[in-house]
């Protein structure tokens, strides 16, 4: 790396947008649950996708060493950011295209509501990108009379059913077809009244609204999948080709994009182009991707823009334990084998990036102090199927983990009283400092039997310790202890060896 | 200080105590090797599954293919690129696109199919690769026409992804194609035809 660090670091500049969560996770996630259609529905996608992406992924021999050289790809990357960044602005820019800088939501909003108003239009069509939703694009450029429209199929079903997104590849996952046609019967103008809930149906009706706007369209907003430095390259993945509407007949192309999308070169996209796929649809290979370098005279956007997006990003970099969550290529594998999410849905984690690495990275973008986003970490149970299922072998449990810890860290000095965890956790540091310590606690077994009544079960713990007795029961403690046990019953065999203390 | 210098300067502070990654580790196949009959029947596979219909004739049979898969279209395009055997200029559905002489959105959205080559294909994903030259056209002609008749030349037929990048000029805008255009955004289940060509025909040509 070529930048010489000086000095103490800087403080990190933290990221903004919707990314801050106005409910803890317990609380949503309590009231989500309550949906059981919404649980229905999750459980039917979210297995459909799993053995989906079994099956492609058990096609290919070298899997692994994809995943591997995908890794260490993404660490290499993220090393020598600011040389590759120079790099891609250098080749992007000598083949036509205009690049802006944003250090945060505001001012890429800022910029993009600015190049729309140069066209002299107030609207534009889009393309699904993660990017703008965590920026609140949609809602700024609404805020500016300017109309955004979703091309994306679950993107159209969530703007149109007044909805926000669940799932980061599928947003309307938490929808089934006959709520689809519901939404659609509703609030799309001139629909066949009599459309019915078959699939193809409902992505032929979304063809038919949706076309006028394509080919009429001066203006498109996109997100990018890769950037490809040593050519200055831009990719998007897709599947319905809205994607390709969106970036080769409008006139004017802006693409908003996060610092941490780049790869070093074209034959990268070798192991991304194979392990994005097969993660996020459990397609050998989606229908159709898109590249572009620049402008290219007589074919496509003849006005390309990109927006490269700081918002936090740096801030999730300079986590030393935490900054690999960046190497996050949005494939959604995470939150698909995620027992947590198949049960809340991606609305009860509140940010933009729900799931695994949603519970991850929204706290390393705005800071663990931020809102009730130190909820995040602990929306998991710890079993790592996450950390199996990643293409980039993030290690999204032991992130998870050190994100609990800086949450613990930063309530501790601002707290005057010891709170119950810290006693309980004194005492347990007492107990278990000695076996005479535990005997003398053991002694009170007979009492715990006591509480726990004819039913033999203790219903409710006192304090905190209740969340644990909220959704179940202890059963009865035993009258002694197997220390106790042991002791009455077992005569030591071979006294010569038994050392007492 | 410019949004640049300043998101810059972030990242060099957020780096100062980052570890200098290794090499990457390129353990996966970039090479096979895989006799002719056996590539095609691969890529005739993949293509099938995602609902693509698929020919495979030799090099003197084009012609009568590609009039074959036209013989439902009220009109076609064809960039100005193409072999002139493999198309009929007296045929009054045609219409060609060159430059200079370039068909309108909405002259396209009126065309009913669309005749292209193809640069590169790879037969493990089942993935054809437009990479704009002559033959092949500017993006929105096999975009905005409904049905897509694409000639592959077995010559441009690889087993792995790792084989067929080097093959492509990646500062060209390229377009690959998996099958005609899908969507799984419904309960995660594959639906093909969105706005893409709903109609894809493949023609790979022996020979060729």
């Amino acid at each position: 790396m070529s930048n010489v660090f000086m000095g103490m670091p800087a403080l990190p500049v933290f990221g903004d947008g919707n990314l801050h969560i106005e409910e803890p996770f317990p609380a949503a996630a309590h009231r989500e649950l309550g949906n059981t259609q919404m649980r229905a529905n999750l459980r039917h996608a979210t297995h459909t996708i799993r053995d989906k992406r079994l099956k492609v992924v058990a096609e290919l021999p070298d899997w692994e060493e994809l995943r591997d050289a995908g890794s260490a790809t993404k660490d290499l990357v993220m090393a020598n950011l600011p040389a590759l960044l120079e790099e891609f602005e250098k080749n992007f820019t000598a083949r036509g295209g205009i690049i802006h800088w944003a250090r945060d939501s505001h001012e890429a909003n800022k910029i993009v509501a600015d190049l729309i108003r140069e066209q002299n239009t107030t609207e534009v069509v889009k393309v699904k990108s993660m990017a703008t939703q965590e920026i609140g694009l949609n809602e700024y450029l609404e805020e500016q009379g300017i109309s955004a429209f979703e091309t994306d199929l679950a993107e159209l079903i969530v703007q149109l059913g007044h909805d926000k997104p669940s799932h980061i590849l599928v947003p309307a996952i938490h929808k089934n077809r006959t709520e689809v046609r519901d939404i659609f019967l509703k609030e799309m103008p001139n629909v066949d009244p009599n459309l019915t809930d078959e699939p193809r149906l409902l992505a032929m009706a979304a063809r038919e609204h949706l076309r006028r706007k394509f080919l009429s369209a001066k203006v498109a907003i996109s997100g990018a999948n890769f950037a490809l430095a040593d050519s200055g390259t831009l990719a998007v993945v897709e599947s319905e080709g809205n994607g390709r509407m969106c970036l080769t007949l409008p006139e004017t192309l802006i693409t908003v994009m996060g610092i941490e999308k780049l790869l070093p070169a074209k034959e990268d996209l070798e192991v991304f182009m194979q392990l994005l796929p097969r993660s996020s649809t459990g397609e050998r290979m989606n229908p159709y991707t898109s590249l572009w370098t620049g402008v290219t005279e007589g074919d496509g956007p003849q006005n390309v823009h990109l927006v490269l997006l700081d918002n936090g990003r740096t801030a999730a970099l300079a986590d030393k334990y935490g900054r690999t969550a960046l190497n996050c290529i949005r494939c959604s594998a995470c939150m698909n084998v995620c027992p947590v999410y198949e049960r809340t849905g991606g609305h009860a984690y509140g940010s933009t990036y729900p799931g695994p690495i949603g519970a991850i990275l929204t706290p390393l973008l705005t800071g663990i102090k931020s809102e009730e986003n130190s909820s995040l970490p602990y929306a998991s149970s710890l079993c790592g199927a996450c950390f199996d299922a990643c293409p980039v072998k993030i290690n999204i449990p032991e992130i998870l983990v050190h994100l609990r810890g800086e949450d613990v860290d930063s309530k501790r000095g601002t707290k005057k009283l010891p709170t119950q965890m810290d006693l309980m956790m004194k005492g347990a540091g007492w107990a278990f400092s000695s076996g005479k310590h535990l005997a003398l606690l053991e002694k009170g077994l007979p009492f715990g039997k006591l509480a726990a009544g004819r039913d033999k079960k203790i219903k409710r713990l006192p304090g905190i310790a209740a969340g644990w007795t909220q959704s179940r029961d202890i059963p009865a403690p035993p009258a002694q202890s197997f220390r106790d046990w042991w002791k009455k019953d077992h005569t030591p065999v071979a006294p010569t060896h038994q050392q007492e203390n | 200080m410019s949004a640049k210098e300043e998101i810059l300067s972030r990242i060099t502070a957020a780096l100062h105590d980052a570890p200098n990654p290794g090499p990457v580790p390129r353990d996966y196949r970039t090479t096979s090797d895989m006799a002719e009959a056996e590539l095609i029947e691969l890529l005739v596979d993949r293509l099938e599954d995602y609902k693509a219909h698929v020919d495979v004739v030799d090099a003197p049979g084009l012609p009568a293919t590609i009039v074959e898969r036209l013989k439902d279209a009220t009109s076609y395009v064809i960039p100005h690129g193409i072999d002139e055997r493999w198309f009929d200029a007296a045929d009054t559905r045609l219409r060609i696109d060159a430059p200079g002489a370039v068909l309108s959105v909405s002259e396209l959205d009126e065309t009913s199919a669309v005749l292209t080559s193809s640069a590169v294909s790879v037969a493990e994903s089942g993935t054809i690769v437009l990479d704009g030259t002559a033959n092949q056209g500017r993006r929105a002609i096999s975009l905005v026409p409904d049905h897509h008749v694409c000639v592959v030349p077995v010559s441009s037929i690889v087993r792995l992804l790792p084989e067929a990048l080097p093959r492509m000029d990646i500062t060209r805008p390229l377009t690959w194609i998996s099958g005609p255009s899908a969507t799984s955004d419904i309960e995660l289940e594959r639906v093909e035809g969105v706005h893409g060509p709903r109609q894809l025909d493949v023609i790979i040509v022996k020979g060729l």
